[in-house]
């Protein structure tokens, strides 16, 4: 399978609070951050929670601004997410999808 | 997973599962004891410390260690393969002006196979609710003075990668052994929570 993302690409996390377990911090929910690695693929850890198979899709590290996340800080917190948690988010004026 | 927990009913719960798993000859009596003990063995900070020594003495090394730590940690007959499966390390690199923390904040993640067992401080609530949000007061609390001009970059370990954090050789250490230099480094520093 394809990574929908690399590095250098703007992605926004799932607003989404889900019932059961889940990897997206809630603090970095339905937030816009900056795609900086591939961290490997792996099976999404809320469906293995669930005692479900699943297959393995990319992780990435996503750095996000303090102020992004908590509306105020000057430092940066990159979270290590799966793709299923992330939607494209345009750059505007870069011609980026 | 918050910290301090034994005698939380989580834990009454897990010590009656395990008695049931033993009385139906599920596991043999001891036998999680024995495979902790087996994950653990050989996990220390002082594989760390050499790690960060070789990097400081070693550019090349340096330069691997950044890119596919993994196979890096070969050269020096370590690896992150003591757990179930192999795991990812990624490890980051302070800088003249940036300086980088490590936390998992929804549990306790940790590079345990390579340095053994986190301290305490790194489960407790506390360090994993508040050093996302304000990372420099966090940091002075622990008597790391960062100057206003460095950068803070927090990873969170919310995935399956563990993290280490290469500390900056400390000056006036020029001719030291990777021996010696080995000894500055601590396991603050590997964590970021101090500056070696």
């Amino acid at each position: 399978m394809t990574d929908r993302f690399a590095p250098g690409d703007l992605v926004r996390t799932s607003s989404r609070d889900p019932a059961g377990h889940s990897r997206l911090p809630r603090y970095a929910r339905g937030a816009v951050g900056e795609v900086v690695e591939v961290a490997g693929h792996h099976p999404l850890a809320d469906e293995r929670a669930r005692g479900r198979t699943a297959p393995p899709q990319a992780v990435y590290h996503v750095r996000f601004p303090a102020a992004e996340l908590f509306g105020e800080g000057d430092h940066a917190v990159t979270v290590e997410l799966w793709e299923s948690y992330l939607e494209p988010v345009d750059r505007r004026g870069k011609g980026r999808p | 997973m918050s910290g301090d927990h034994s005698s939380a009913p989580v834990a009454a719960q897990v010590r009656h599962v395990e008695a049931l798993l033993e009385e139906r000859g599920v596991l043999d009596a001891g036998e999680i004891d024995r495979r902790i003990e087996a994950f653990l063995a050989g996990g220390s900070p002082l594989n760390g410390a050499r790690i960060v020594a070789r990097a400081w003495l070693d550019p090349g090394f340096r330069g691997r260690l950044l890119t596919d730590a993994n196979t890096a940690l070969e050269e020096l007959g370590l690896s992150m393969g003591g757990g179930l499966q192999e795991q990812r390390l990624k490890v980051v690199a302070n800088t003249d002006d940036e300086h980088n923390v490590v936390v998992c904040t929804l549990c306790s993640c940790y590079p345990i196979a390579l340095l053994g067992p986190s301290p305490s401080w790194y489960k407790s609530e506390a360090y994993r609710s508040r050093v996302v949000r304000e990372p420099r007061g966090v940091l002075r609390e622990f008597g790391l003075e960062l100057p206003a001009s460095t950068r803070i970059t927090v990873w969170d370990a919310s995935a399956e990668s563990r993290y280490l954090v290469l500390p900056r050789r400390p000056e006036g250490t020029a001719g030291r052994t990777e021996e010696e230099l080995a000894g500055l480094v601590t396991r603050n520093g590997l964590i970021g929570t101090a500056a070696v």
